[in-house]
């Protein structure tokens, strides 16, 4: 997971640190949160490593198109074998997974699975999970510059080296055509 | 440091008894600090264990929350050499291949080469592939456990981390079963177990409780009033993270529960606790129901009480007996002579005389106890 760091200095990256082995990225209607799954695809890509993609709400040509305006040729790392992609649009569900190397990415839609019944499989990938990452809107409404907030938590393990480091990260996000822009609240000119 | 429970699962079994047990319950909110308390726990037991102070020669880890690697760094940070942990440690490493899946695929890709032998087990760590076979697990820990060497009676103890974990391959009768059979194995000291309370319904934590003789709650320091990880919540998420409570209820063999509380944190890379200033008044506050009534006694009723004179007690001070016949406050009776029973009077100042009338003689019991008294005889033991 190191190269979630290296691929940007930027505040995720940050927050997010290394050696985390699950990330689970929470969204919902209102501040959809696939960037996060791009963002973190294309990194790993990027810095020459491997992934396996379940894709269950799109189909390829769909992320094709996405990464290649981020800059990164999906088709070209699978063809070379550098991305398994497994379409599953057909599964009954609302999530979408990475699994690279030992660590796995999973995006769950929070609205979907936030009542009663489906709790379970929310607070089961909480409870398993190194990382959280929580796109929400932002509770003043709808804005041109800001799209919402993202919230990191790193709950990190008793062997992890940044022990002292911050646990609890928020701050704002604005989408653009090739990735987003993270950015504490009123620090946008 | 959570001494009291570790000195439970340290001195272990009575002849004739079952395993002492421990359940710590954590939730969403501070697990980080719940699996803190739990491997605290374990690197306690395992210090007691290689000191020769525990009962136990060993102390078996039913790891599926963690890597093994885990504990056994966890332990060597606090002081643990490797020679320790080789005498007195084995994990039942349930994590890393649960379902045998790992095992299979590696067996696929090297299908001509029947020579490799994929369940080495390095130093004292012990590959579990069948986390849905219950059975199986009792015997596999049974037999790890049976494996320590040393002197006297072949005890060990048994931590199992966790159970909410297990519950997703098995069933809860099946696992209570087997937290049962290992309680009341003979060679079993100790046993201890973590469940995420809020993963499963309420009555499931209940059920493994029952099963256990010592219940340690891990709270949030804070309790969000919010319910959820709202974005706002941030400071109040990040302190439940590095900060919680450490409430434990110990039954004692006399039957009587104890309350102890401590504040349990996060300091680097390790856990630490901190013992709040004795909170049985607190207890004593909390156990009181909440209702509209006053259950209280103010000093003023307290001092009526006392001075209440009962019917037949003997006041024992060389004075005429006053019967107090609930109509008057005694002092006016004392003063109005025709409501005195001289008769009677008269018969309990000459018990002996020989006629066969009925006597009672009443001796005071000493004061009522209060209901939440924190006197313990057994305080008098610990050391």
């Amino acid at each position: 997971m190191e190269e979630y760091g290296g691929g940007g200095g930027d505040l995720l990256s940050e927050a997010m640190g290394s050696a985390a082995r699950v990330v689970v990225v929470e969204d919902c209607v209102e501040a959809p949160g696939a960037f996060v799954l791009h963002l973190l695809l294309k990194r790993a890509l990027a810095s020459g490593g491997a992934a396996a993609f379940l894709a269950l709400a799109q189909p390829f040509s769909y992320y094709d198109r996405v990464l290649r305006k981020m800059g990164c040729n999906l088709s070209l790392h699978r063809r070379n074998e550098r991305l398994h992609f497994f379409e599953l649009l057909g599964f009954p569900g609302k999530a979408s997974f990475y699994y690279r190397n030992c660590s796995l990415v999973v995006l769950i839609h929070e609205d979907i699975y936030a009542d009663e019944e489906n709790m379970g499989l929310l607070l089961h990938l909480r409870y398993i999970a190194d990382l959280v990452i929580k796109a929400a809107p932002l509770s003043t409404g709808l804005a041109a510059d800001v799209h919402g907030q993202l919230s990191v938590v790193n709950k990190g393990t008793f062997s992890e080296q940044r022990a002292k480091a911050q646990k609890v990260w928020n701050f704002h996000f604005k989408g653009k055509e090739n990735g987003a822009d993270f950015f504490y609240p009123g620090t946008r000119h | 440091m959570a001494e009291a429970v570790v000195r439970c699962l340290r001195d272990g079994r009575l002849d004739g008894e079952h395993a002492p047990a421990l359940a710590v319950e954590g939730s969403l909110q501070c697990c980080p600090l719940a699996a803190g308390a739990m491997l605290h726990i374990a690197a306690a037991l395992a210090s007691q264990v290689a000191a020769g102070k525990a009962q136990a020669r060993g102390l078996v880890v039913v790891a599926f929350d963690r890597s093994p690697q885990v504990y056994l760094e966890f332990m060597r940070r606090r002081g643990l050499d490797a020679n320790a942990l080789d005498r007195c440690v084995r994990i039942l490493d349930c994590y890393s291949d649960p379902l045998g899946w790992k095992q299979k695929s590696q067996n696929q890709q090297h299908q001509g080469n029947s020579a490799k032998h994929f369940s080495t087990n390095k130093e004292n760590i012990t590959v579990y592939r069948s986390v849905k076979d219950v059975t199986k697990l009792m015997s596999s820990t049974t037999e790890l456990g049976g494996g320590f060497e040393g002197e006297g009676k072949k005890y060990f103890s048994v931590a199992v981390d966790s159970i909410s974990s297990m519950l997703r391959h098995a069933s809860v009768p099946s696992i209570s079963g087997l937290l049962s059979n290992l309680r009341s194995h003979e060679q079993v000291s100790s046993i201890f177990w973590m469940i995420h309370s809020d993963l499963h319904e309420p009555k499931v934590p209940r059920a493994f409780e029952c099963l256990s003789t010592m219940v340690a709650c891990v709270e949030p320091a804070l309790v969000d009033p919010i319910c959820g990880e709202s974005p706002g919540n941030m400071s109040i998420l990040e302190l439940n993270y590095s900060k919680a409570k450490f409430i434990v209820r110990l039954k004692r063999r006399n039957g009587r529960v104890k309350h102890l509380y401590e504040d349990l944190y996060i300091e680097g890379n390790d856990i630490k606790f901190d013992s709040a200033p004795s909170v049985s008044i607190e207890v004593n506050q909390s156990l009181v129901p909440k209702v509209q009534f006053n259950l209280e006694l103010s000093e003023k009723e307290r001092s009526d009480r006392a001075n209440v004179v009962l019917p037949f007690e003997h006041q024992g001070n060389g004075e005429p007996i006053r019967i107090y016949d609930g109509r008057r406050s005694l002092p006016e009776a004392q003063r109005d002579l025709s409501l005195t029973a001289p008769a009677l009077v008269d018969e309990i100042k000459a018990p002996k005389s020989g006629t066969a009338k009925g006597e009672i003689h009443y001796f005071r019991d000493s004061d009522d106890e209060q209901p939440d008294s924190d006197e313990d005889p057994d305080d008098d033991l610990d050391i």
